[in-house]
């Protein structure tokens, strides 16, 4: 029997007959097509939207949250930034290089479409182990070069974000990318089609058959037979990016245009129905018109091309022709395409006739489906994780440098030093720190950025392991100096039909919210990315990235983690507990994945962060680092390599030596100080009844020594210590390794 | 004393070179159109990094051919100073302004870090404000900075001073293992016999805001000023 053609579609016979009753009738091939892309997860949020009212997304600084193509937030003297993530990682599994790039295009072009100029692009890499696979290695250095191309040549500086590794990410790479961008308060635009008789005009790079269906490609499992799908690849032309930006923000500066909209999944289509819909008005655009690069396009193929670098401005009607002259100046043209009507219609035209017309509440009207959530029975097990399960390795130097050679630890420089992090002359502090730090032109103040996620977390306790997340973005922000203001969010997760990953969605998304209210850092935007699983491997670790801008008041609190004098004190903030459970430790060292995630108190992480804010501002502070990934040897070597000086520390704790050196309790800061400094620091925290123990000193001899109740537990050198740390990335790109 | 940064399509760092003029030393400047054939009145030519037309071709191999370009070698032949950085550089050997061309990095990756020079010739208009022998910090961001030129043409370079910096560890030793692209000689700017136009990889307008912490290649904007100050009275 002949396969329904709403089903290939990628409808359900029960969205068909929905369809059918919206529109009194059945769809042509046309109208189909247009619902089929509007209703699928990555344009309609068909699985997520129910869950998004836990969110909290408003707040003092919170200008624009979530429904526009970025959030905005307040960084005072009427400036604002605009940032927003977005995954690209179904094409990056298939075509790493274009698939990096064009989600780094699409991104900035989200940016530029709120009327803001780019400044800095984050990214959040997680691959499989590349082991013995050359494939990975490929996957790997593709991705990045792509993300490099486009980013270097089209100006905006890449300045930090994570590459971690896991083999849950083995047949399924997650590439998700930030972008940040700046500009005044006044020169906020949205994405609306207002004034009837209003044109559409399409602006940048013709149309073409490239990313046909990427949308509901991505809202599909990745499987073998997907290869078939590679005419979903967009192809990125960053140069052409260049010239768009250029040319918007210069028509941007006139009075021109009403509604500006980025053309990302299902291009001219959903760009058109989203500020349609935004303005209760309809739009009537004529095929014919589009500029196209290839012959004899259908009409559906030129609604849902995602050819990239293409944005849509709706522009006050008379003034085309001077848009179009500004476009003309950088080689450019703004060609107008259709009109917003009065008739909330969504007309599709080729060569003046209608061949396609539904209402446009109806195509943003994509149904939504709460489905059914069952724990996923590995936390049975992995819960009932006890400590005593392991044994202590005797050799815990050895310890200590194999987890700073870990590729989700060591030095990424490998991958940073093929971006350009510097240009646009904004970069204070650079990859390879907490947070980046961009200072904000003839101001004295900046803004922190960064992109944080924990897959092993969230797969051992997706709640909790989703509050860490958030916990620990702010407190990398704060150890740079930064208030932390708002975050967005990339929801990267295996296919939400299966009841135990919807579990781990509505969790994750539940312990986000949680850990923003107590934070303060409301949810202005963000992007889900479902269905991330392969027949071979399953499905991912669920993986929320959280990208996350704070605000340095200041340059003068801008802090770093590096030690900086000798005989400084070192000051360990908050409470070390036995904790093993889904730590780095155990992964790379015994080989498991198990345990519970370390317990997290939002009520007290809160003070603490308002507390070392608090004395970073006050200048007290003379380096400070979160405690992470590996825990508090690890962060102590991280903070001796980078200042090249060494660090003699003693601890009084009755517990396991591997539970005290690389646990992973959560709300612990590493500080160091001078002796003036250091006594004025622990009497604040007595206050705030925070616990802040002066550990020991920073010393000019490059050694680490770390003593438990006068067993010494560590002593090693900071070189050999540095050159496991920066050697870690090359070793695992080796092919002979 | 009027400064231009001339704009291609594709040209990232023209404001950071604007920038430079216009907040660090604090002179006039204006930005010079790549279609223009009349670039005005000004006393110097910053032809500033990118990827002018993409790179498409070859780094600088379109923007030769600009219009713009035709009136900078006119402004250079009257003996006006003219510095190209990085794809500046690059547009610069394209045009035959400067000998020698610029291959890809011989890590055939782009490179972006801070990078130790060490001034091999502080005798000229661009870099005065230094010794030579001087190490200084300047970031490199860049794909194709391998320079080369032919083994006679390096050897009359060497003979003329004509090679302004050359990449070394933050020591100021120069050799195979600090040089980050495989520039022959370790190359990282030179000068035209005439001392008037200069090329170089590295960014010296990056690393002279000292809120980013560098501030080293503030140097070469201010030498420049002085030389200008110097002879236009």
């Amino acid at each position: 029997m002949e396969e329904k053609i709403w089903i290939k579609a990628g409808l359900t016979d029960s969205e068909y007959e929905l369809l059918t009753k919206h529109m009194g009738r059945e769809p042509n091939t046309i109208e189909l097509a247009l619902y089929a892309q509007m209703w699928s997860e990555h344009c309609g949020y068909t699985h997520t939207r129910p869950l998004f009212k836990h969110f909290l997304t408003t707040g003092p600084r919170i200008v624009q949250g979530p429904g526009e193509n970025a959030g905005i937030v307040d960084i005072d003297d009427d400036e604002v930034i605009t940032f927003k993530l977005e995954s690209h990682n179904h094409p990056s599994a298939i075509a790493p290089f274009q698939g990096a790039a064009t989600g780094v295009g699409g991104i900035i072009r989200d940016i530029l479409a709120m009327g803001a100029y780019p400044i800095a692009s984050l990214n959040s890499l997680h691959f499989g182990h590349p082991g013995e696979q050359g494939h990975t290695r490929w996957l790997i250095s593709e991705v990045i070069h792509g993300i490099g191309e486009y980013g270097n040549c089209v100006g905006v500086p890449t300045v930090g974000g994570e590459v971690r590794f896991s083999n849950a990410y083995k047949g399924n790479p997650l590439v998700n990318a930030m972008c940040v961008g700046f500009m005044k308060k006044s020169e906020i635009k949205k994405a609306i089609a207002t004034g009837v008789g209003n044109s559409l005009m399409i602006v940048g790079n013709l149309t073409g058959r490239d990313g046909m269906g990427g949308a509901s490609f991505a809202s599909k499992d990745l499987e073998e037979e997907n290869d078939e799908d590679r005419g979903a690849i967009q192809v990125g032309d960053p140069f052409m990016e260049k010239l768009l930006i250029e040319a918007c923000l210069e028509v941007f500066k006139e009075d021109y245009v009403v509604g500006v909209q980025d053309m990302g999944a299902a291009g001219i289509l959903s760009s058109s129905v989203e500020t349609a819909s935004k303005a209760g008005n309809g739009v009537e655009i004529d095929v014919a018109l589009v500029p196209k690069r290839e012959e004899s396009m259908r009409p559906e193929e030129v609604m849902i091309s995602e050819s990239q670098e293409r944005m849509l401005l709706i522009v006050k009607k008379g003034m085309e022709d001077k848009v179009n002259k500004i476009f003309h100046k950088w080689d450019l043209h703004a060609v107008v395409i259709g009109h917003v009507t009065d008739d909330g219609m969504y007309r599709v035209l080729e060569d003046g006739t209608t061949v396609g017309e539904v209402p446009v509440w109806s195509l943003m009207d994509a149904p939504t489906y709460i489905l059914d959530a069952v724990e996923p029975p590995h936390l049975k097990e992995t819960m009932a994780f006890k400590n005593e399960q392991v044994a202590q390795p005797s050799d815990l130097n050895k310890v200590l440098v194999r987890l700073l050679s870990a590729p989700d630890i060591c030095s990424k420089e490998w991958v940073y030093r093929q971006y350009d992090h510097r240009v646009q002359m904004n970069t204070v502090v650079k990859p390879g720190s907490d947070a980046a730090i961009l200072r904000i032109k003839g101001r004295d103040k900046g803004i922190g950025l960064t992109m944080d996620s924990n897959g092993r977390y969230c797969y051992l306790n997706p709640r909790r392991g989703a509050q860490s997340i958030v916990a620990e973005s702010a407190r990398n922000q704060v150890v740079s100096g930064a208030e932390p203001i708002a975050i967005t969010d990339g929801l990267n997760f295996g296919n939400p039909e299966k009841p135990e990953v919807y579990y781990q969605l509505e969790q994750s998304i539940i312990g986000i919210s949680e850990a923003c209210r107590a934070l303060d850092t409301p949810v202005i935007g963000g992007n889900a990315s479902l269905y991330n699983q392969t027949p071979e491997f399953g499905s991912i670790y669920p993986t929320p990235i959280i990208g996350m801008t704070g605000l340095v008041k200041s340059l003068d609190h801008i802090t770093t983690m590096e030690f900086k004098d000798e005989g400084d004190f070192v000051i360990l903030i908050g409470e070390t507990k036995e904790e093993l459970g889904a730590s780095e430790y155990l992964d790379v060292i015994h080989n498991l994945v198990s345990g519970d995630v370390p317990e997290l108190d939002l009520a007290l992480e809160r003070k603490a962060q308002d507390y070392v804010l608090d004395i970073i501002r006050k200048g007290l502070v003379r380096s400070a680092h979160d405690l992470g990934d590996g825990g508090l040897a690890v962060a102590l070597a991280e903070s001796c390599i980078a200042g090249e000086l060494g660090a003699n520390v003693s601890l009084d704790l009755d517990m396991r030596a591997d539970a005290l050196l690389f646990g992973e309790s959560q709300t612990r800061f590493m500080l160091s100080a001078d002796e003036t400094s250091t006594d004025r620091i622990v009497e604040m925290a007595a206050i705030q009844g925070l616990e802040a123990a002066v550990i020991g000193r920073v010393t000019k001899a490059k050694t680490i020594i770390i003593h438990n109740m006068d067993e010494k537990l560590i002593d090693i050198s900071v070189d050999e210590c540095g050159t496991a740390f920066s050697t870690g990335f090359d070793k695992l790109m080796k092919t002979d390794s | 004393m009027n400064w231009g940064v001339l704009l291609f399509p594709g040209s990232n760092c023209a404001e950071d070179c604007f920038h430079a003029v216009d907040k660090i030393l604090g002179k006039p400047v204006k930005y010079l159109w790549h279609k223009d054939t009349d670039l005005g009145d000004v006393d110097a030519i910053i032809i500033p990094g990118g990827f002018s037309y993409g790179d498409h071709l070859r780094p600088g191999a379109i923007a030769h051919l600009s219009p713009a370009m035709t009136a900078v070698k006119e402004f250079a032949a009257a003996e006006g100073l003219v510095i190209g950085i990085c794809n500046g550089f690059q547009i610069l050997t394209e045009s035959r302004m400067l000998p020698g061309s610029l291959l890809q990095n011989r890590g055939l990756k782009f490179l972006c870090q801070d990078q130790s020079l060490k001034v091999d010739n502080a005798d000229t208009p661009f870099t005065s404000e230094y010794a030579s022998g001087d190490v200084v910090g300047f970031p490199i961001a860049h794909n194709e900075g391998n320079y080369y030129a032919a083994p006679d043409t390096i050897a009359e370079m060497e003979a003329n001073g004509q090679i302004l910096f050359r990449y070394c560890s933050p020591d100021g030793e120069v050799s195979d293992g600090t040089n980050p692209n495989g520039s022959i000689n370790s190359i990282a700017g030179i000068i035209n016999r005439t001392g008037n136009v200069v090329g170089m990889m590295p960014h010296p307008e990056r690393s002279a805001d000292s809120v980013l912490g560098l501030s080293d290649g503030k140097g070469v904007f201010v030498s420049m000023l002085k030389h200008l100050e110097a002879t236009h009275g």
